[in-house]
């Protein structure tokens, strides 16, 4: 787990400084800067070692607690991620808890009704959900509650730039819902297929055949087995939210980590970009963590040495 | 004792699995007795779910468009007429043209919003006939556009899917047949690949060195390749023990020729099945990076890049502009999507749990 943290930096940080020098581009944009001070800028930097002792020097600072100062204003990174970051992660929290709830749900009622208007229903959901692009369904939704109901307001986290409130709910809404729509139909699909073979095994026959109910046996005997599946796929369902991160927060101009990452992209700020690149990557490591001790909880079957 | 292998006093059951897929139909019981007969509607209904028609006369007909946007698109995709931008669709109905239909005090003039609000307004019903799906806020065509980009969204994805299925594929083939220390670096190597933030790694590129559709298709080939390598090698792992491959090795074939001519084929319906089920979401993933604006450069129209550049007219009540590109690229990977799953059921059922 350590290890890949520290090869997918690696990568991430060689890949950075191989599409160009951070310097150039930011300090000889358009403005007179003398050869002294980018050379000092430069040592400041810690530029002028190389790669691999730059990225050392990194590491050792990150392993510290400390990822530099943001290029632009001088501020730590560390401050403006932990001001961000608490945006992204409820966004993302409601997203996954909202695909995860109402894709499973959808998925058993799907499995038990099988052949019926209820499944066709469901499985109508689950193939648009997986086909539609994130940020055309988030406009969409924005055109119909926002611009033409008038119900629901489109953008930011609050009503000030300034300080934008993360308890103002309603403007949480039109993000989840843009956001979960295709882990949604992941859930769906997945819990639809994994149901539908539990309730074919041999076990679930036994139990209907000694006359166990059936809401006994959906909920005792197959739900858990089918979950398993869903379980697993919600690390990448995770990941997943970090790439809607990037668009959905872009979109509704949330003041999250990925409009951050996107916005430091563009004014090339990589001591930011780096920041933001580390958090993507530890919420993937921590979820598929995570998912491995959930894992073993709903299946006893499974033990770690 | 002779046992009859049809006892007809048995219900004959439902092939369980059939009706799993969405679109997939279900096989009629084959009873062999009585010939069902069907309505037409219903004939018509059964063979739209047996067999992925709709799909495939979508996926056909942009593939016609993107070959020949040349000679369908009604103009020029990038010609900007700027006192004919955001017009309503006409939907190919010639309607008059009349000038003013907005009545200025209605508006605040001295905000952007105010006037681009009252320059919608007196455009209302002043529609020229070419502008079937209206124009953007260029006074560009939409319908040529879509049509112009129709081309894009297919050879990127094409491109990048291909590279995917070479290296994923001889990954996988290699890490199967050799196992040991290189099995254990491939897959190990896969895992990290995975954990990496690629939409993030793509705008870096697209934002530093700017990008080029190389750079896009090489970006999208990144993420293109890694759900081969573990099927495949599933694949390899079964496929290397068999008798016909013990008995080419004992006639001294080499592990190249082990590899190429007797492993290789059999993974190829894995491969066919895991490729039309992946190039949707490759589809979406430049049309995400076009719409990020690190896609493909001008003056290429891609339909990410138009629905980026149509939203912002979206507070206006101008819903044209991004409606249809994004319209058409869900309709191009739903029809892949659909494609595959169908494809699935037919050449590998056990790749069900693949989503």
């Amino acid at each position: 787990m350590i290890l890949s943290t520290i090869a997918a930096t690696a990568i991430v940080f060689s890949l950075s400084r191989a599409v160009g020098d951070p310097l150039l581009l930011f300090a000889t944009s358009g403005y007179g800067i003398s050869d002294e001070a980018v050379a000092e800028i430069r040592k400041e930097l810690a530029l002028d070692r190389s790669y691999p002792e730059q990225y050392l020097l990194w590491l050792g600072r990150v392993l510290r607690g400390d990822l530099g100062q943001n290029l632009a204003f001088k501020l730590p990174v560390t401050r403006i991620i932990t001001e961000k970051i608490p945006h992204s992660l409820q966004l993302g929290t409601f997203a996954w808890f909202f695909s995860g709830t109402v894709g499973v749900s959808l998925g058993v009622l799907s499995a038990m009704k099988r052949g019926t208007i209820a499944d066709y229903g469901g499985r109508f959901v689950a193939l648009i959900g997986q086909s539609v692009p994130v940020f055309w369904f988030a406009i969409i939704l924005i055109y119909v509650f926002a611009v033409w109901l008038d119900w629901l307001p489109a953008g930011l986290a609050g009503d000030s730039t300034q300080d934008p409130s993360l308890w103002q709910l309603e403007y949480l809404v039109l993000p989840v819902l843009a956001m979960s729509l295709g882990g949604l139909a992941g859930y769906l699909r997945l819990t639809r297929s994994s149901m539908l073979e539990v309730l074919d095994s041999e076990y679930v026959k036994l139990a209907r055949a000694k006359g166990v109910g059936t809401t006994y046996v959906i909920w005792k005997h197959a739900f858990r087995n089918a979950l398993i599946q869903p379980l697993t796929a919600s690390t990448l369902a995770f990941a997943g939210f970090i790439e809607g991160a990037l668009v959905v927060e872009t979109i509704f101009s949330r003041p999250g980590i990925g409009l951050m990452a996107v916005q430091a992209v563009h004014g090339n700020d990589f001591p930011i970009l780096q920041g933001a690149v580390l958090m993507f990557i530890l919420v993937y490591v921590i979820a598929t963590f995570l998912t491995d001790i959930v894992y073993a909880l709903v299946d006893p079957r499974i033990r770690y040495d | 004792m002779a046992v009859d292998p049809t006892p007809t006093n048995m219900p004959i059951p439902e092939p369980r699995r059939a009706t799993e897929t969405a679109g997939r139909g279900f096989d009629a019981p084959t009873t062999g007795l009585t010939a069902v007969k069907r309505s037409v509607p219903s004939q018509i209904w059964y063979v739209l779910r047996r067999w992925p028609i709709i799909p495939i006369v979508i996926l056909i007909s942009i593939t016609v468009i993107a070959v020949g946007a040349e000679w369908i698109a009604p103009t020029d995709p990038n010609v900007q007429k700027l006192n004919f931008n955001l017009l309503e669709p006409t939907w190919g109905q010639p309607r008059p043209e009349n000038e003013l239909a907005a009545n200025e005090a209605d508006f605040d003039l001295t905000t952007d919003e105010g006037q681009i609000g009252y320059m919608i307004a007196s455009k209302k019903g002043f529609t020229r006939e070419e502008y079937i799906l209206g124009s953007d806020g260029l006074g560009r065509d939409v319908l040529s556009r879509i049509i112009h980009g129709a081309g894009v969204s297919l050879k990127v994805s094409g491109y990048a899917l291909l590279s995917g299925v070479i290296i994923g594929t001889s990954m996988g083939i290699l890490g199967g047949y050799y196992g040991g220390w290189l099995d254990e670096v491939l897959m190990r190597f896969v895992d990290i690949w995975n954990a990496l933030p690629f939409l993030l790694i793509a705008i870096m590129v697209g934002a530093t060195i700017g990008a080029t559709e190389t750079s896009v298709i090489i970006i999208i080939a990144m993420i293109a390749w890694p759900p081969f390598v573990r099927n495949v090698r599933a694949d390899v792992l079964t496929i290397r023990s068999l008798d016909y491959v013990n008995a080419a090795r004992i006639m001294g074939a080499s592990n190249l020729r082990l590899m190429m001519k007797h492993i290789l084929p059999g993974t190829v319906s894995t491969v066919l099945v895991i490729a039309t089920l992946r190039v949707g979401g490759l589809i979406l993933t430049e049309s995400v990076l076009s719409f990020l604006g690190v896609g493909i450069p001008d003056p290429v129209p891609t339909w990410g890049k138009m629905v980026d550049e149509g939203y912002q007219y979206l507070i206006n009540g101008v819903w044209w502009s991004s409606f249809f590109p994004g319209l058409s690229i869900f309709l191009l990977v739903m029809s892949m999507n659909f494609f595959g799953d169908w494809l699935r059921d037919r050449l590998d059922p056990k790749l069900r749990q693949l989503d």
